[in-house]
C-alpha cells in the first residue's frame, strides 16, 4: 500500500496522518471551550513576566 | 567579497527579511505585544499566530536539516518520531499539560521552569539544580541547531563551513540583540509561517520530481538493494523498512539506535523541554490551547513529516537524477533492476582510466546508457567503464548532515535555495531565541538570585549567561560537526530534560502526594543515570568524551562484549529509573503540607 510494503512504517506513516486529523478534530470540537476570566493572579503573573523580560 | 561568493539577490532577500523581523520586534516591543501582554488586555490571540509561535518554537534547523539528513540515511522508519511529535508534543502536551502547568505557574507565580519546579517543591535546590542543567546543557542543542543552519549555508553557497558559522553567529547574535528573546508573537508567528509554505513547496516539489506518492515510495522500497554493506550489517533493509529487531546481536543496532534514540529519546523528551514548557504559562486560557492545536498537529507534520519523508525521498532523486559516477563493477547487486557496486575510476594525465583509492559506492546503472563505450584492461580482460547514480549518502559525502542541503541545491530551483534559506534562518532564529531565554533566565534567576538572595539584581548575570550559552554553542558547532552529530546532539538534550525533569514535572502537577525528596531524589538520579550512561556506556558518545577507554581497557563501552547495549539510548535506562525513585522516595517521606498543596492545585 502507498508504495510501502513494510508494515511499521506504513503504519508510522498513516499514524503521522491520522494523529494531524486527530489534533485537527479536537481543536475544532473544542473551538469555544475552556474560556477562564482572567484572575489577579494572571495580571501579577504578566507583571513580573515583563519584569523577567525587561531583564534580558 | 561575500557578495561574489553568495551573490547580491540572496544578500537582498536576507537583509529585507531581517530588516521586517526587526520591525516586527519593534512594532511588538512599542505596542508590547507580546504574549502576556495579550492575557492582561484581554485581546484575542489569533490561534494561528498561537499555534505558529509555538510551532516556530519547537521546530528547528536540527529537525529540518539533522532529523531530515538522518531519514536520508535510515530511512522512513523515522516517522515514527514524527508521530511522537504530534501525538506526544502536540496533542499529549496540549491536552493534559498546557492548562495545569498555565494554572499552577500562575498560582505559584513562577516565570521560569526551574522555578516551577522549586516553587513546586518548596526548595531551592531543585531549582539551581534544574536550572545549573539547563544553562549547562542547551548550548549542546543549540549547536545542533547552528550546525543544521550552517550546513545549509555552506552547501547553498559553496563557502566553507566555519565561515558559514561565523556568519550565521553574527546573523543570531545580531537578532538576539535587537530583541530578538522578547518572545514577540509577530515575529514567531511569521517565521512560523515561512517555514509552513517552503515545507509544503519542498513535499509537493520531491514527490512530483520522484513520480508522486506512491511511484516515488515504491522507487525508494525498490533501491533497498543498494543500502552500504556498513549499514547493513546494523540491520538496514531499505528506506522504507523498519530495521531489523531483536537483541544480543549487531544486526540490530539499528533498530535500537531508530526507535530508542531517535524515535523516544526525541519524541518523549519533548515533554520536559523548559523553553517549551514555558509557553504554557502565556496563554490565556486552556480555550487558546484548544484552538491552537488545530494547527498545531499539521505544522508539525509538515515539518517534521515533510524533512524525514524528503529526506528519504532525495534517494531516489539521486538514484535517478544524480550527477552520474564512472567505474567499473564489481559486485552486482541486482541484476533486474541495474543495481551494482562500482569501483570508482577516473582519467589520468595520460588519458587512461585508472582506480579512484578505497572509492567503491552502490549504484543503478544508468537505463540509457549503462556503459560509456569505452573500456579498461584488468589482467587479460577489456572491463566496460560503467555509469550510474547512487543514493544520497554519497553525495553528501558521507555527512548526513549534507543530506537535505545538497538535495535542495541539486533538485530545488534556485528561487526555492533562497526561499529554503529563509526558512532555515526563520527555524533557527525562533528556536535559538527561546533556548537563549532559557540560558539567561536559568543562569540569572534560577541560579544567581537563589544562591546569593539578591532578588531582581541579576541583569548583569543574565547577560553574561546568554553570551557564555552562545560561545559555548558556537564552539561546540565549531568542532563537534561530524555526520550524525545535529540528531545526537538533540537526542541528549532531550532525553537528559526527559529523564531529569520529566516525572518531577509530572508528578508535580498531577499529584499531591509527590513529595520535595522523591523530586530531588528522581531528578539526581535520572540526570545521575543519563550521565553515567553517556560516560560509559553509549558507545559513539563515551568513545569521544574519553573517559570510558581508561575503565574498560581501551574500549568504547563498558558494555563493548554485550551487543545492542552500546546504542541503547539514555532514556530507557534514566527515565524508568526517575518514575521509580520519584514514587519510592515520595511514598517513604512527609507530603508537602496541605496550605501549600492546596496552593498549588486550586481551582
Amino acid at each position: 500500500m502507498l508504495g510501502i510494503d513494510d508494515f511499521y512504517v506504513l503504519l508510522a506513516y498513516l499514524l503521522c496522518l491520522l494523529s494531524a486529523v486527530l489534533c485537527v478534530i479536537y481543536g475544532l470540537v473544542t473551538w469555544n471551550r475552556g474560556e477562564e476570566a482572567v484572575q489577579e493572579e494572571d495580571v501579577r503573573w504578566v507583571e513580573g513576566e515583563k519584569k523577567v523580560e525587561e531583564e534580558l | 567579497m561575500i557578495a561574489q561568493t553568495v551573490g547580491l539577490p540572496e544578500i537582498i532577500i536576507v537583509i529585507i527579511y531581517l530588516m521586517l523581523i526587526g520591525y516586527l520586534g519593534w512594532l511588538g516591543y512599542r505596542r508590547t505585544r507580546t504574549a502576556t501582554d495579550y492575557l492582561v488586555a484581554g485581546r484575542k490571540v489569533h490561534p494561528f499566530v498561537m499555534a505558529m509561535s509555538y510551532g516556530a518554537t519547537f521546530i528547528s534547523t536540527s529537525a529540518i536539516v539533522g532529523f531530515g539528513g538522518v531519514a536520508g540515511l535510515f530511512g522512513m522508519s523515522l516517522l515514527w518520531l514524527t508521530f511522537l511529535n504530534i501525538f506526544v508534543g502536540i496533542f499529549i502536551a496540549f491536552v493534559f499539560l498546557g492548562g495545569p502547568t498555565r494554572k499552577m505557574g500562575h498560582h505559584l507565580d513562577a516565570h521560569t521552569f526551574p522555578e516551577l519546579l522549586g516553587r513546586r517543591y518548596q526548595s531551592k535546590f531543585v531549582q539551581i539544580f534544574s536550572g545549573v542543567i539547563i544553562f549547562l546543557f542547551i548550548p549542546l542543542y543549540a549547536a545542533a541547531v547552528l550546525i543544521g543552519g550552517c550546513e545549509f549555508i555552506a552547501a547553498q553557497f559553496g563557502i566553507e563551513y566555519i565561515v558559514a558559522l561565523l556568519v550565521f553567529s553574527v546573523l543570531i547574535a545580531a537578532y538576539v540583540v535587537v530583541g530578538g528573546l522578547k518572545g514577540v508573537m509577530y515575529t514567531d508567528a511569521l517565521q512560523g509561517t515561512i517555514m509552513f509554505v517552503g515545507m509544503i513547496i519542498l513535499l509537493i516539489w520531491t514527490y512530483i520530481t520522484v513520480g508522486g506518492v506512491v511511484g516515488g515510495h515504491q522507487s525508494l522500497t525498490d533501491l533497498a538493494g543498494l543500502v552500504p554493506g556498513k549499514l547493513k550489517a546494523m540491520g538496514h533493509q531499505g528506506w522504507t523498512s523498519t530495521p531489523k529487531f531483536g537483541w544480543g546481536s549487531h544486526g540490530y543496532d539499528l533498530w535500537w539506535i531508530v526507535i530508542s534514540t531517535i524515535a523516544m529519546g526525541v519524541g518523549i523528551g519533548v515533554l520536559a523541554q523548559p523553553q517549551l514548557i514555558v509557553r504554557f504559562m502565556t496563554v490565556k486560557s486552556r480555550k487558546e490551547l484548544n484552538r491552537a492545536m488545530l494547527i498545531g498537529g499539521v505544522f508539525i507534520l509538515i515539518m517534521t513529516g515533510v524533512a524525514f519523508t524528503v529526506g528519504s525521498l532525495s534517494n531516489v532523486f539521486f538514484a535517478q537524477k544524480g550527477q552520474p559516477f564512472t567505474g567499473r563493477v564489481i559486485k552486482t547487486i541486482d541484476a533486474d533492476k541495474n543495481q551494482c557496486v562500482l569501483q570508482l575510476m577516473k582519467k589520468n594525465d595520460g588519458g587512461q582510466w585508472v582506480d579512484i583509492k578505497d572509492k567503491k559506492v552502490p549504484v543503478v546503472l544508468d537505463s540509457d546508457k549503462p556503459y560509456t563505450g569505452e573500456s579498461v584492461p584488468i589482467g587479460a580482460k577489456d572491463v566496460p567503464i560503467a555509469q550510474g547514480r547512487s543514493i544520497s549518502i554519497v553525495y553528501a559525502k558521507g555527512n548526513a548532515g549534507q543530506i537535505i542541503p545538497t538535495y535542495i541545491t541539486s533538485a530545488m530551483p534556485k528561487w526555492f535555495s533562497l526561499l529554503f534559506l529563509l526558512v532555515l534562518l526563520a527555524a533557527a532564529m525562533s528556536t535559538l531565541s527561546s533556548q537563549f531565554h532559557a540560558v539567561g533566565t536559568s543562569i540569572g534567576r534560577d541560579v544567581y538570585e537563589q544562591v546569593t538572595g539578591r532578588h531582581g539584581r541579576s541583569i548583569g548575570i543574565t547577560r553574561i549567561g546568554i553570551l557564555i550559552g552562545i560561545i559555548m554553542a558556537v564552539s561546540i558547532s565549531a568542532y563537534a560537526r561530524e555526520s550524525t552529530m545535529i540528531a545526537r546532539a538533540t537526542a541528549i538534550f532531550f532525553g537528559l530534560c526527559a529523564s531529569a525533569f520529566l516525572p518531577a514535572f509530572v508528578g508535580g502537577l498531577f499529584f499531591k502526594r509527590i513529595t520535595k525528596a522523591g523530586a530531588i531524589a528522581s531528578m539526581i538520579v535520572g540526570f545521575g543515570a543519563t550521565a553515567f550512561w553517556l560516560l560509559f556506556v553509549k558507545a559513539q558518545e563515551a568513545s569521544a568524551i574519553g573517559l570510558v577507554q581508561k575503565f574498560a581497557g581501551g574500549k568504547s563501552s563498558i558494555l563493548a562484549d554485550s551487543p545492542n547495549w552500546p546504542v541503547v539510548d539514555p532514556i530507557l535506562i534514566a527515565l524508568p529509573l526517575s518514575i521509580l525513585t520519584v514514587i519510592i522516595v515520595s511514598l517513604m517521606t512527609k507530603p508537602s503540607s496541605k496550605e501549600h498543596l492546596a496552593d498549588c492545585f486550586r481551582k
